[in-house]
């Protein structure tokens, strides 16, 4: 009994390897720091009521922060015992499995349990304070998302320690991904957990763009929307374009894997090439997808602290709409060097180079919002700043990819690594920090410690140039992406050791972050104004942090930068203080029903996953039950009276 | 190559920023950028083109953002203009779309013309040889059709003559590299593609799998050597006379997941790449005598066509 | 919702009626941008049978196995219970609920021999030899045919709460909402029938 207990312990769990036992306690270290910070000072009960069951976009916004923060530390560390392993040629401090699983679960994070989160939770925090508007559209199906994103993200990260994790690189191409060559769960962890979160991001995308059409305050005509909130709305109609792509893609991989069909087999009539067509017609939009977002935020926090209007909005807005659009005609320069005909290549290295053109254009238009300004350099805006010219070269060296005959040098070779990490992290990942400092002030009612700032942003730039820099010139001697090991005779250790420096400077920068944070928590700069960088959009107008209706009274628009009007109006004398009249306020409830779908999701995913029928079954029974629960729910909203709006008001110093 | 002296002259210039910036002694390590044939050369000429054009746009863009966040700093001393209110201009934003629109259509025309002129052999004077090459777990199996003669794990070709590789694998995707002698193309089963390379002189050259294929991936290089037309007939002759004939069994051994030392075959089953092509083959009942067989036919440049690109573009919508 | 009014100030009640109705058509708006997205994914899947639909691995075509007299069958049931689900859009514009609910189960009955129908086909390819591990073009038939066949029995669970909703609660701004939402989704899984007989059943025969 006792000997069939342990052979099923060590097929169940990962066993054998002090690195994994290493990461079984980070990952216990992670679980405990989840319920560490969510828990702090306050009882689980306080949890259920205030988090787990809330409807409010700003807590599900600062909810999806935290995991992608978490997410962010988890695949930095893969990221970090990459580098150690390429330091020196001929090490042995991963084997290749090993190694081969990481760079699968570092890329699979990065994309969708790190980017995407925190591009969703960015989309929350602002979009309706930025709308006027007191919630997103669907505010319950808005909780399912992020729970759904969470138990997905969960699940996929269980396969570090029950199971193992899959390697068959971050878009898992079959055959490779196929049972043939990737027995065992790992592949079907890595199928669900996106399977899983991939239903919610879609969910988002519906939710964020009827929010966007519908929701905006009165008098904020479509083109007198803010810039960020215009980006979101490209990205969700690419999200919900391309995310059913995905959907479908992975599904019948995993029929492949789990009911022996053949769409992506190399007997019996597959075809692995369609996958590659399928995922990466999914694939491109979705760095479309989490760039754009950081595009808007970028556009927000050149014009707030240039203290100047944004330069050519129109231009910006045709910018975005036209990259959404030409995101989906790109795809197949993800493989030129699969031998299609030319002309094939020719069109689609062509669409590819076009999309250059409107990111030129934004980055002129920036440029020309800081011209005749007055720029003051805190925190949002440095990221700002350092993102201009990392994202210039960054787009150079894809208009370099987008070459097609040179990219058959390129392919594959660390000249594209750096490519893509200079331009999602010199794009996303420095637009979503300059978002993050921009807005938390209105998050959480201070402003994040400015030289504990300095320190990261510096640690992460310098780290950024001393990483990626030399892998440039690593692809032009050759080496190609997703080697464990070299040897002596190419002459690529130096770059590569120089290279490893730099991931752990970027590594120190983001514990310089986090310290920033925790140091802020106590001794940041209170926020008592609502409005701590002199700001010019709607979010700025109301209290900090925003009150849990967001407006007291729903604003009325008449220009683009509408309170940066009303305080120049007020200022100069012309503002007409109109007679305000509270009302009571329409929200929503909260519910532990998307909390306990997405738990049947997790239990169905699990079950999926170790192709357990019964258990897979008993999930989906389950999720198909909270949702006809949910279908009967006819009691789902409530008024806020008005006395209660005074009273909250008067308390974060605003009388009506 | 349409390159004339002045590309050269700037390759030359960008090259050594190249050098300075990414490290002291830009040399023969930098594989890419040292040509030994007519492809890897017409690829050198698109990579300096391209980065001479994208030159022309990220410098000045880079000087300009160091002045303009230098020149607008809010300082009190600071007395440059502040107009908050201006936010557009037609004529500005007319150059800046009009600036990439003029860079993307050269650059278009360079990458247009010459992924056509790449489908074909670089030297039309010199008839072509072929090299049949399979991407197994994990090594590289070569078959000379024209020879009948096969290896494993490394390759032997004449200087001065194109050679047509047709490529498949009984393997997850590889992808067939020669940095020195010409961009990569993947090698699939179910599927031949096509390559042509060329070495214009006698030497040797690194080659590798570049995309992904499990375990032992890292280890699947091999070596590329180029000797005269005179040597490469010799080296075939002895071939012949002393190393063993690859029998079936010999290949099912090959095709067996793991790591292999390099090896030379006086012969191989007849038609095996063929076979191989058409054991994945998209589930046409494949009849023998319709694999094409390669060599003596008239060379057809045209890759096949994959089956999923008849998806159009617009099907997603 | 009455109780909820009954804790405020009685002038506000006008409002919240107001307030719902703006947000169930909130709601309409944001059922049809799914339905764009369920629009790709059967694209997608039509897609992947373009490519399927030759990969018949050796093993039987859709010619010799399909029979065509069931699948017109359903076609035609299929297209009534659409026409049907209208009736019941129509009957809730009149105001009568009975009536409404009667159309509601119509269609439904209409769905349910569809799917038992496609069930019987299922069984009866499999047992022709053709299950989803005989090659891609099965394998992408049974998913593509599948995907729908799913589409519609979620349709049916649906259907069957909406109709003790109705039952229960009467015609409200909410319960119009969910019909009118049920039957856009019940007449896009025709129209995708209509693509689906012709691409898979239709041209399969020829």
């Amino acid at each position: 009994m006792w000997e069939s207990f342990l052979e099923f312990c060590s097929w169940f769990f990962v066993t054998g390897d002090p690195l994994i036992y290493g990461a079984m306690v980070s990952i216990a270290l992670t679980m405990v720091a989840i319920v560490f910070v969510l828990t702090k000072y306050k009882k689980w009960g306080w949890l259920w009521r205030e988090w787990l069951t809330t409807v409010d976009h700003k807590k599900i916004g600062i909810m999806y922060l935290i995991a992608s923060l978490l997410m962010l530390f988890r695949g930095g560390v893969d990221a970090i015992l990459m580098r150690v392993q390429l330091a020196f040629p001929n090490l042995e401090f991963l084997h290749s499995d090993h190694y081969n699983a990481i760079f699968t679960t570092h890329g699979t994070i990065m994309i969708l349990f790190m980017a995407m989160p925190m591009m969703f939770g960015l989309f929350n925090m602002v979009v309706p304070l930025q709308l006027g508007a007191r919630d997103v559209a669907f505010p319950f199906l808005n909780a399912v998302s992020f729970w759904l994103f969470m138990f997905g993200a969960m699940l996929f990260n269980l396969s570090f320690v029950i199971g193992g994790s899959p390697d068959a690189g971050w878009l898992s191409y079959p055959p490779l991904s196929q049972n043939e060559f990737s027995p065992g769960p790992g592949q079907n962890f890595w199928i669900w957990g996106i399977q899983i979160s991939g239903i919610g991001s879609l969910a988002t995308g519906i939710n964020f763009i009827v929010t966007i059409l519908k929701m905006r305050a009165p008098g904020m005509k479509l083109m007198k929307m803010p810039m960020f909130s215009w980006s979101v709305f490209s990205s969700c109609i690419m999200i919900i374009l391309a995310f059913p792509i995905l959907t479908v893609t992975i599904a019948l991989l995993y029929l492949d894997r789990f009911a022996g069909a053949h769409f992506f087999t190399m007997d019996g009539g597959g075809n692995p090439m369609m996958y590659l067509n399928l995922i990466w017609m999914w694939g491109h939009p979705e760095v479309y997808i989490v760039v754009v977002p950081a595009f808007g935020i970028f556009s927000e926090v050149v014009a707030t602290f240039a203290k100047k209007k944004l330069f050519g909005y129109k231009s910006m807005v045709a910018a975005v709409m036209g990259i959404a659009i030409l995101s989906f005609f790109t795809w197949a320069h993800h493989f030129f060097t699969m031998g299609t005909s030319a002309s094939v290549i020719a069109f689609f290295a062509i669409t590819t180079m076009l999309i250059a053109i409107p990111t030129g254009v934004k980055v002129f238009n920036w440029l020309f919002t800081m011209y005749r300004g007055k720029i003051s350099f805190k925190q949002p805006m440095m990221w700002t700043i350092a993102f201009i010219p990392c994202f210039v070269v960054g787009g150079a060296t894809g208009v370099m990819l987008s070459v097609a005959p040179a990219d058959y040098q390129y392919h594959n070779s660390y000249f594209l690594i750096a490519h893509f990490h200079q331009v999602l992290i010199g794009g996303v990942v420095f637009g979503y920090l300059a978002g993050i400092y921009y807005w938390w002030p209105k998050l959480f009612g201070f402003k994040l410690d400015e030289k504990l700032g300095a320190w990261g942003f510096w640690l992460w730039n310098i780290g950024f140039y001393v990483c990626f820099m030399p892998q440039y010139a690593l692809g032009f001697m050759g080496m190609t992406r997703r080697y464990y090991t070299y040897g002596w005779d190419y002459g690529w250790e130096s770059l590569n050791l120089v290279s490893t420096v730099g991931a752990f400077l970027m590594g120190a920068g983001f514990v310089f972050q986090v310290w920033q944070i925790l140091y802020s928590i106590k001794h940041g700069e209170r926020d008592t104004t609502g409005d701590p960088w002199n700001g010019r959009t709607l979010e700025w107008s109301i209290p900090s942090p925003a009150p849990f209706y967001n407006f007291a009274v729903v604003p009325q628009v008449k220009e683009t930068d509408d309170f940066w009007r009303v305080k120049e109006e007020k200022a100069n004398g012309t503002y007409k203080e109109e007679p305000v009249h509270l009302e009571p306020i329409h929200m929503p409830k909260n519910s532990g029903l998307p909390f306990i779908m997405s738990v049947f999701w997790f239990i169905a995913g699990f079950g999926f996953v170790w192709e357990w029928v019964w258990m897979a079954a008993i999930g989906m029974i389950g999720v198909f039950l909270t949702m006809w629960a949910r279908s009967f729910q006819y009691d789902t909203d409530y008024y806020v009276p008005v006395d209660e709006v005074r009273r909250t008001e008067a308390s974060l110093g605003r009388v009506y | 190559m349409s390159g004339g002296k002045w590309l050269r002259r700037l390759q030359f210039g960008v090259l050594a920023t190249l050098a300075s910036v990414l490290l002291a002694g830009c040399g023969s390590d930098y594989v890419v950028l040292n040509p030994k044939g007519p492809v890897a050369g017409t690829q050198y000429d698109l990579i300096m083109i391209s980065i001479i054009l994208c030159a022309v746009i990220v410098v000045p863009v880079i000087a300009l953002t160091a002045f303009i966040v230098y020149r607008y700093r809010d300082t009190p001393d600071n007395k440059a203009t502040y107009k908050p209110n201006w936010d557009h201009s037609t004529t500005l934003e007319i150059i800046w779309w009009g600036i990439p629109i003029v860079i993307i259509a050269i650059l278009g025309y360079f990458t247009v013309r010459d992924t056509y002129a790449l489908k074909e052999s670089p030297n039309k004077e010199v008839k072509p040889i072929t090299v049949q090459v399979t991407s197994l777990d994990w090594k590289w199996m070569f078959t000379y059709p024209e020879q009948n003669i096969a290896t494993v794990n490394y390759l032997q070709i004449p200087a001065g003559v194109p050679v047509q590789f047709h490529l498949s694998a009984e393997a997850p995707m590889n992808s067939f590299w020669v940095p020195e002698l010409g961009g990569q193309i993947y090698a699939m089963s179910g599927m031949t593609t096509e390559l042509y390379l060329q070495a214009d002189e006698p030497g040797e050259f690194q080659g590798r799998g570049a995309n992904f294929t499990g375990e032992g991936f890292a280890h699947m290089n091999f070596n590329v050597k180029a000797t005269t037309q005179e040597e490469f007939d010799q080296w075939v002759k002895e071939v012949k006379g002393t190393t063993p004939a690859m029998t079936k069994e010999d290949y099912e051994q090959l095709k067996k997941p793991g790591l292999t030392e390099v090896a030379t075959y006086s012969s191989f089953p007849e038609g095996l790449f063929e076979e191989i092509v058409a054991k994945y083959g998209h589930g046409h009942p494949v009849d023998a005598s319709e694999i094409r067989t390669y060599g003596d036919k008239k060379d057809e440049t045209s890759a096949p066509q994959m089956p999923n690109m008849n998806m159009t573009p617009g099907m997603n919508h | 919702m009455q109780q909820v009014a009954k804790n405020h100030e009685h002038g506000h009640a006008h409002d919240h009626e107001h307030g719902h109705e703006e947000h169930e058509q909130l709601k309409v708006l944001g059922f049809w941008i799914f339905l764009v997205t369920d629009c790709i994914l059967f694209g997608t899947l039509f897609a992947t049978y373009a490519v399927m639909n030759h990969s018949f691995a050796g093993g039987p075509t859709g010619a010799e196995l399909f029979a065509l007299p069931g699948v017109i069958a359903s076609t035609f049931i299929l297209l009534t219970s659409s026409f049907t689900s209208g009736l019941a859009i129509l009957a809730m514009n009149k105001g009568k609920v009975k009536e409404l609910i009667g159309w509601l189960i119509v269609t439904a009955l209409l769905g349910l021999s569809f799917i038992y129908l496609e069930v019987t086909e299922f069984i009866h390819l499999v047992h022709e030899g053709a299950t989803i591990a005989t090659s891609g073009f099965w394998s992408a038939f049974y998913t593509l045919v599948g995907t729908h066949g799913l589409h519609v029995s979620i349709g049916l669970f649906w259907m069957l709460a909406i109709i003790i909703q109705l039952r229960r609660r009467g015609l409200t701004p909410v319960t119009r909402r969910k019909v009118t939402t049920l039957s856009l989704y019940w007449h896009f899984l025709d129209v995708v029938w209509i693509f689906l007989f012709t691409v898979v059943y239709l041209m399969g025969v020829m």
